[in-house]
């Protein structure tokens, strides 16, 4: 069974006359602990399919089964219990609570679970000290920097231990040798045998990955393994 | 248990928030504030209402039934012989109504006639000489001055003693004290054990303020052999004097041994005129202050409705990264909802502060401080517009799409 089954999916967009399609009929698979980078020119509809593919929007027509199950045609409620569950999202602008901080924005989704207090705590401190911020938990995202806030962001996507960790440009909002630094920590995660979508349109980050996914137009161009693939820690040299 | 934790995360979220706005929260809840301050004004106002209407029923007698035997609505000269005909009221049907009727708080019988007083050298003509029981202080809501009121073996007994009504003991006495000396009433001598409050022109011809009370057997032996009693009877409940009534009524038929189908023949009367009238009164002014009330809360709840927009506008984002990592529609609702009852509450505290100074300022024209009924009262109606005003709001926040939310700036 594939953990991702996506078959003839189309999001189209109506603005006044107009209709966008910005994903036209695309079917896709992804296994379990796959690292796939998705890439294309700016508008091709990679965000689009990111938010689909996280439960955050549903499709105009097709089916999308998650795990086995079809999520295509849930309600906003139960939406959010499979993103709970299931989904791990890094975000280009780190997206943490300002006004928290890391320890509580990591331990935010298990209190949507329902998990009791100490247990979240725990949680929380082991996903941190996994991204290498055991020091830094009760800093807000003002008082880190940028490659730190995007550790707290990634810790916050780890601590449930979901399907699926989703990241649409991660390194975008980096300089590149904290791009580098966060890359190789997906890497990391990646050998650990989590399944990892990152989205990017920077060739060198896609190198990361095992496979990589082109999108033009709001179609599949290509799909296709990585030969050689680099090493985080050559590619900084 | 998701419900228990998200009210904790709720309540964090508004607090926080609160904190970081606080002038502009604390400007928003002035219309609360006032609404609140109006609320307690209003409630302590109607509370003392109720209870000084109730004191008015007692010292008024509404809550008391006059039972004689020409009624007080006499219309016809036809009427006034038809009534002379009938049979008096006995003392022996007085004690059988005092031993048969359930529903009373107190019974008197009293008998009254006019007979000049005097004592010493000076003299009252024309006072009201009232014949009673020990009860009738009850039946009639009267309270002793000076001195005590007649006990009841002293109402049953043969001892000459009176109690003065604060008019006659004004006219008769001076300088010196009135309990302990001797008047004169016709050729009776009486001492005087008490007087009486005054009570005022408002009772009118009902006020005791012009009449000598003496004891039932007194009054017997002294001026009137078998007289034509009259009774007042105090009931148990003022909301049931209608029962009472009926009740009166089938005992009354009894023992003066009525056909079934004649005619009564003897008269029930009750105060209903000022009953109606208090009621009216203080049902307008309920309604007047329920209706500012809800006008000032309704101005408090729209100011709040309106920083409940701002603050989900500005948190819009927020909302995005709470919904994207999984909260439910409910999470969102239940926390913007703590957060504008929190304001409202929050409000409704500080109105509470400043009130209460003030009720204590107006005791005597609101009739009494502000009471634990109010108090809970006014902090259930202040969570209760923070949730109304708050809801709408709310449930904009907790519709968002994710997506849209996350891309707001
Ligand atoms: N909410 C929306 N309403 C209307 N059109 C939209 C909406 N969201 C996306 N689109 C359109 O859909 C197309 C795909 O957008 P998408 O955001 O997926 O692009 P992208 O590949 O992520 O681009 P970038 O690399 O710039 O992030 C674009 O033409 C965009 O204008
Ligand atoms: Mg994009």
């Amino acid at each position: 069974m594939n953990l991702i089954r996506l078959e003839n999916i189309s999001r189209r967009y109506q603005m006044g006359a107009e209709t966008i399609h910005a994903l036209r009929d695309v079917s896709l698979t992804i296994d379990r602990s796959e690292y796939v980078a998705i890439m294309g020119p700016s508008g091709s509809g990679k965000s689009t399919l990111m938010n689909l593919l996280g439960c955050l929007d549903t499709p105009t027509s097709g089916r999308y089964e998650l795990n086995g199950v079809n999520v295509s045609e849930m309600d906003d409620n139960q939406l959010a219990e499979i993103r709970n569950r299931e989904i791990g999202f890094v975000f280009q602008t780190f997206n943490l609570l300002p006004r928290s901080n890391a320890l509580h924005n990591v331990e935010l989704p298990l209190i949507y679970a329902g998990v009791a207090a100490e247990v979240r705590r725990k949680a929380a401190l082991e996903a941190l000290s996994q991204v290498g911020l055991a020091d830094r938990i009760h800093h807000k995202p003002n008082e880190l920097s940028g490659g730190q806030r995007q550790r707290v962001a990634i810790a916050r996507a780890l601590v449930t231990s979901p399907s699926i960790i989703l990241a649409d440009e991660p390194t975008g909002n980096l300089d590149s040798n904290t791009g580098t630094e966060i890359m190789a920590l997906f890497e990391e995660l990646s050998n650990h045998g989590n399944t990892i979508i990152v989205v990017t349109h920077e060739e060198h980050v896609a190198r990361h990955a095992e496979r990589v996914v082109r999108i033009l137009d709001g179609l599949i161009a290509s799909d296709e393994q990585v030969a050689g693939r680099v090493a985080a820690e050559e590619y900084s040299k | 248990m998701n419900f228990i934790w998200e009210t904790f995360e709720g309540m964090r979220i508004a607090l926080a928030a609160i904190w970081a706005n606080k002038l502009r929260s604390g400007l928003a809840t002035l219309g609360i504030v006032i609404g609140i301050v109006t609320v307690t004004l209003m409630g302590t106002a109607i509370q003392g209402l109720n209870r000084s209407f109730l004191e008015a029923v007692s010292t008024i007698g509404a809550d008391v039934l006059y039972v004689q035997r020409f009624s007080w609505f006499i219309n016809s000269w036809e009427e006034w012989l038809k009534a002379e005909k009938r049979q008096r009221i006995t003392l022996a049907q007085v004690r059988a109504v005092e031993k048969q009727m359930r529903q009373a708080r107190a019974i008197a019988p009293f008998v009254e006639t006019r007979r000049p007083v005097n004592y010493k050298n000076r003299r009252s003509d024309s006072v009201t000489v009232i014949g009673t029981t020990d009860q009738f202080q009850f039946t009639k809501g009267i309270s002793v001055a000076l001195g005590r009121y007649m006990t009841a073996p002293e109402a049953d007994g043969g001892r000459p003693v009176c109690v003065l009504g604060s008019t006659v003991a004004t006219n008769l006495f001076l300088i010196e004290s009135p309990v302990g000396n001797k008047i004169r009433l016709g050729s009776q001598t009486f001492e005087v054990i008490g007087v009486l409050e005054k009570q005022g022109d408002f009772f009118g011809e009902f006020s005791s303020d012009n009449a000598v009370i003496i004891p039932l057997q007194q009054f017997i032996t002294s001026f009137w052999h078998s007289p034509d009693f009259q009774i007042q009877v105090k009931v148990i409940d003022i909301a049931r004097l209608d029962e009472a009534k009926e009740e009166l009524r089938g005992i009354l038929r009894r023992i003066r041994r009525l056909a079934p189908g004649t005619e009564d023949d003897f008269s029930i009367d009750q105060q209903e005129m000022f009953l109606s009238m208090f009621g009216r009164v203080s049902r307008t002014i309920a309604s007047v202050g329920l209706f500012i009330t809800g006008l000032s809360l309704f101005v408090g709840g729209i100011g709040i409705m309106n920083i409940m927009f701002v603050s989900v506008a500005e948190r819009t984002r927020e909302i995005g990264i709470r919904k994207a990592i999984g909260a439910k529609r409910r999470a969102i609702l239940t926390q913007f909802l703590i957060e504008s009852a929190s304001i409202c509450v929050l409000g409704g505290l500080l109105a509470l502060a400043i009130a209460y100074p003030v009720t204590l300022l107006l005791k005597k024209q609101l009739g009494g401080a502000m009471s634990p009924t109010v108090v809970t009262i006014a902090l259930l109606v202040s969570a209760f517009t923070g949730i109304l005003s708050g809801f709408f709001p709310a449930w904009r926040a907790a519709r968002l799409n994710p997506v849209d939310a996350l891309r707001n700036e």
